[in-house]
């Protein structure tokens, strides 16, 4: 029996697909390089998982975990063939616990039916990655997938309880628990969120969630230097207070933004700030009034205060167009989300403005302000070798700086295949030995979604 | 085949933020029958990366052209005009849709572009209803003998009007004419060139007249050039991109010459093609202007109602409605609320809120008769999601109303389909009804 043969006696034949058209659409993520998988796989419980990583374990078939493809660093693109493990099949909430706050799920369970469920029950799951409406939970958690709202928030990992994980060789182990407070043993419920599909195969769960935030209060506002924009972030939190969201846009987003709405937002300034504040209603009207006191008397150029969720929405319609607008100058969009620390944005946009500048590339900066989480986005061709080259030397040296400043590669994209290769910049050999040492306890065939993470072996 | 423009697809950066709108997608969750999927399998067949084959025709085929993706698409892919392009040359290079495609495509070609043999068609189906050969021919199992997209469309079809708007409409038949007028005399100063439809007309006369009564007493003056033709829509979806082309060019000369001021649709599907007539002209040296022109007077009925100030009826409907809408008319034409906002005004109408209801209900032009199975699987999910008290469904486009009325006898609740200017009419005619009760 081949190994397709014996994929279809675990799952069924209707679940395994190895047509070239199969093969050619799983072969790529939300990040523009593609590789082929040699079968498609699409189990639909924890036990289907076991069989198939035990097959594959005894024939070293390589295994890559794939939920929406939304990913942006290539996670599920699968390398080195192998099997696409298809997880969107398990996809039920299996429990929304309403008095223990938290909620068992599955993995393909869509990121944005899930906020649903529990916001049907009266409450609240922060993580909200802009791609909310295509993703899953479980590339969420193998991202360790934040927002706009993880400043104030956190990111995904922040919610997570306890996993159920299928291991490369096919047992099945359950991490964490149902409490808040766990301190027995290893966090591994940590190490598995954000591990990229290369340490096991999450198929359960447990999340929490919170109750709601009484109201929201949404504000915008210009500042002709960006500096004052900083100046301006970093003065509200001083204050006490944190903003539900931080948004920021460069000129170049804004006058890309600009040209495609044409909402009448100024030109002839460096920044664009969106704060959202959330709490008690009677908390908020203070809050934002400070706000824009502060934002006033930090040279901002104009400040406008939504005061219904109409007017709310206005004010969101700039930064939520960004990513249209932009797909209209250039076919190809390279999204990096290089990271610093707060104080550091300005230094950032202003090295991502030389490095566009010298390699004649047009970059649009935008991203969450409140974290240092940065998105600059290179507009290209992939058509334009000579283009894509400059492109690939500019992505290295944003690497270079968000290092140099005190950041990081990836502050919610993750590493994947895209960034392997400037892991021993951020995390030196010391540091990648103990990562590749942790990845060889549990997975020493190298079966699970090999050549992620970690630069090829010299 | 010659390939697709390279710009069609490189817009597409796979995102993936489509795929979950797509109806074929939440059936299979296949990535193939997925927006993005067709886009990306289109881009390897144009590269030579994959094989023109029944894997590729299955992807493209079961595509619902419901547009919901475009609806959504960050970067402003064309999607439907994509796949429609690709089934375009599949079926000049000769692969054509399987199922059903002999009698469908012999249809499309000597059946529908010609209202003349339409309407003798419309004719000998009214007398097979009405003869007794239907009960005969249904007791016999004589249609056993057919293929079971013709049995699909035999049972599906509404009883047949006796006159078609067209008859009516175009002059041939005046005095038709007056016992349809409302008395109102035109006084906007605005013309309407009705766009009557093939399928429309002939199924649904009464939806046509509705129309052109609703326009008149919002004071337009009504014509129906004699000229038009059926918009191509069918053609389009099935790829026969040059029938469609000689219908668009018969159209437009037809309501251009007309010099109607706009051309009017009560039908999603057809307002859509018709809007899109440019992009399908758009390498016509001589139509491509006229394409354009054409194209910014065509509206849709609840459209030009509401924009030109709705007046809203005395009489009522009391009934609980759901508005089912049409793909066609709110992803293209882009009309999504303006029916809804019509229906709230009639008194004693209740709108009840449906949920989803821009996900398509498996009609889709002819899909429900080239891919029966999924388009059942999409209907019966429609009609599980109805709104309980859910009295009558308005939507707006012929094939959604046959496909909705299948739906309501095959899986209930027993409700009546309709569409939206039958509401209005109906109740206009009530308050004029009691206007003659009281005096
Ligand atoms: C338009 C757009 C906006 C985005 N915005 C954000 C944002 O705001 N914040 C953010 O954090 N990200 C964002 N992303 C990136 C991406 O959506 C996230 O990384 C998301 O978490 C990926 O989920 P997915 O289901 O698509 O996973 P995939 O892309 O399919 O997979 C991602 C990784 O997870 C692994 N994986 C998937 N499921 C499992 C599992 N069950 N067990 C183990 N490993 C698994 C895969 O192997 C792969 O390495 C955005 C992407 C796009 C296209």
């Amino acid at each position: 029996m081949t190994i397709i043969q014996k994929l279809a006696a675990l799952v069924g034949q209707q679940n395994v697909f190895s047509t070239p058209e199969a093969r050619y659409a799983y072969s790529y993520d939300a990040t523009f390089r593609r590789c082929q998988p040699d079968v498609v796989v699409r189990p639909a419980n924890t036990e289907e998982v076991s069989g198939i990583l035990r097959l594959a374990w005894e024939t070293q078939t390589p295994v890559v975990p794939r939920g929406a493809g939304t990913g942006l660093s290539g996670g599920s693109v699968p390398v080195r063939g192998g099997i696409a493990l298809d997880l969107t099949r398990m996809n039920r909430i299996l429990e929304i616990n309403t008095a223990d706050l938290l909620a068992v799920v599955e993995p393909g369970v869509v990121t944005d039916d899930f906020a649903r469920a529990v916001a049907e029950k009266g409450f609240f799951f922060p993580p909200d990655p802009s791609s909310s409406k295509s993703s899953t939970i479980g590339g969420n958690l193998a991202e360790n997938a934040g927002g706009s709202r993880a400043f104030k928030y956190g990111v995904i990992r922040d919610y997570t309880l306890g996993l159920e994980v299928v291991l490369a060789d096919g047992r099945v182990i359950r991490t964490g628990g149902r409490t808040i407070k766990n301190v027995s043993g290893y966090d591994l419920t940590r190490l598995f969120v954000g591990s990229e599909g290369t340490l096991g195969v999450i198929t359960q769960a447990i999340l929490r969630f919170i109750p709601p935030p009484e109201a929201t209060r949404t504000l915008l506002t210009f500042f002709p230097r960006l500096d004052d924009a900083a100046r301006t972030v970093s003065a509200i939190i001083a204050r006490g207070i944190t903003p539900a969201a931080l948004e920021f846009m460069d000129d170049q987003s804004i006058r890309v933004v600009e040209e495609y709405l044409h909402l009448g937002l100024p030109l002839d300034v460096e920044a664009l700030l969106l704060i959202e504040v959330d709490g008690p209603a009677a908390v908020l009207a203070q809050q934002i009034a400070e706000i824009a006191a502060l934002c006033r008397e930090m040279g901002s150029r104009e400040v406008q205060v939504a005061s219904t969720a109409r007017e709310a929405e206005n004010l969101w319609k700039a930064r939520k167009a960004i990513s249209p607008a932009v797909a209209r100058i250039k076919p190809t969009k390279i999204s990096e989300d290089a990271t610093v620390p707060r104080s550091r944005i300005p230094e950032m946009v202003r090295r991502l403005k030389e490095i566009a500048a010298k390699y004649d590339l047009k970059i649009v900066i935008f991203g969450h302000a409140g974290d240092g989480n940065l998105h600059p986005n290179i507009m290209c061709d992939e058509r334009d070798a000579d283009e894509m080259r400059r492109v690939e030397q500019a992505v290295a040296e944003i690497f270079q700086a968000a290092l140099e400043l005190g950041g990081t590669l990836s502050g919610e994209h993750g590493i994947g295949f895209l960034k392997a290769p400037f892991m021993p910049r951020e995390h030196g050999e010391n540091g990648l030995w103990a990562m590749r040492s942790i990845k060889q306890a549990l997975d020493p065939r190298g079966i699970l979604n090999p050549g992620k993470i970690f630069p090829l072996a010299q | 085949m010659d390939p697709l423009p390279e710009e069609l697809y490189l817009r597409c950066v796979h995102c993936g933020m489509c795929v979950r709108n797509c109806p074929t997608f939440q059936e299979t969750g296949l990535e193939m029958d997925s927006p993005r999927g067709r886009v990306q399998l289109l881009r390897g067949l144009n590269r030579g990366e994959l094989a023109a084959g029944p894997g590729l025709f299955r992807t493209i085929w079961s595509c619902l052209d419901c547009r919901a993706c475009e609806a959504v698409c960050p970067s402003g892919v064309r999607i439907g005009f994509l796949v429609e392009e690709a089934r375009g040359q599949f079926f000049e290079g000769g692969y054509r849709r399987s199922k059903g495609a002999f009698l469908l495509n012999l249809a499309m070609r000597f059946l529908f572009p010609y209202p003349g043999r339409l309407e003798l068609a419309g004719r000998l189906l009214r007398f097979y209803q009405r003869s007794g050969l239907r009960t005969a021919a249904r007791r016999l199992g004589i249609l056993r003998l057919f293929p079971p997209a013709v049995r699909e469309i035999e049972r599906i079809l509404p009883e047949v009007p006796a006159k078609t708007a067209r008859a009516i409409l175009t002059g041939a038949n005046q005095n038709g004419r007056e016992e349809n007028g409302t008395g109102v005399k035109a006084g906007n100063g605005r013309t309407a060139g009705l766009f009557l439809g093939c399928v429309m007309d002939v199924l649904f006369a009464e939806i046509n007249l509705a129309t052109a009564r609703l326009l008149e007493r919002h004071g337009f003056q009504v014509t129906a050039p004699a000229g038009q033709r059926c918009c191509g829509a069918l053609h389009l979806h099935n790829g026969s991109r040059e029938q469609a082309k000689k219908l668009a060019r018969r159209n437009i000369d037809a309501f251009l010459a007309a010099g109607v001021d706009y051309v009017v649709t009560n039908a999603g599907g057809c307002g859509a093609a018709l809007r899109e007539y440019p992009e399908l002209l758009a390498g016509d040296p001589v139509y491509a202007d006229r394409a354009r022109e054409f194209s910014r007077k065509v509206i849709d009925i609840a459209q030009l109602l509401e924009q030109t100030g709705f007046l809203p009826p005395r009489g009522s409907f009391p009934r609980q409605v759901a508005y089912q809408a049409s793909c066609h008319l709110k992803n293209v034409m882009g009309v999504a609320d303006a029916p809804k906002r019509l229906l709230r005004q009639v008194p004693g109408l209740t709108l009840l809120e449906m949920p989803d209801e821009a996900r398509c209900c498996g009609s889709a032009g002819i899909y429900n008769l080239t891919h029966p199975e999924m388009a059942e699987a999409l209907l019966r999910r429609k009609m599980a999601d109805l709104p309980p008290g859910t009295e009558v469904i308005a939507t707006g486009n012929p094939g959604c109303l046959l496909q909705l009325m299948h739906g309501a006898e095959k899986y209930g609740p027993p409700v009546q389909v309709k569409h939206v200017v039958e509401i209005l009419e109906e109740a206009y005619a009530a308050g004029e009804r009691k206007k003659v009760t009281l005096t």
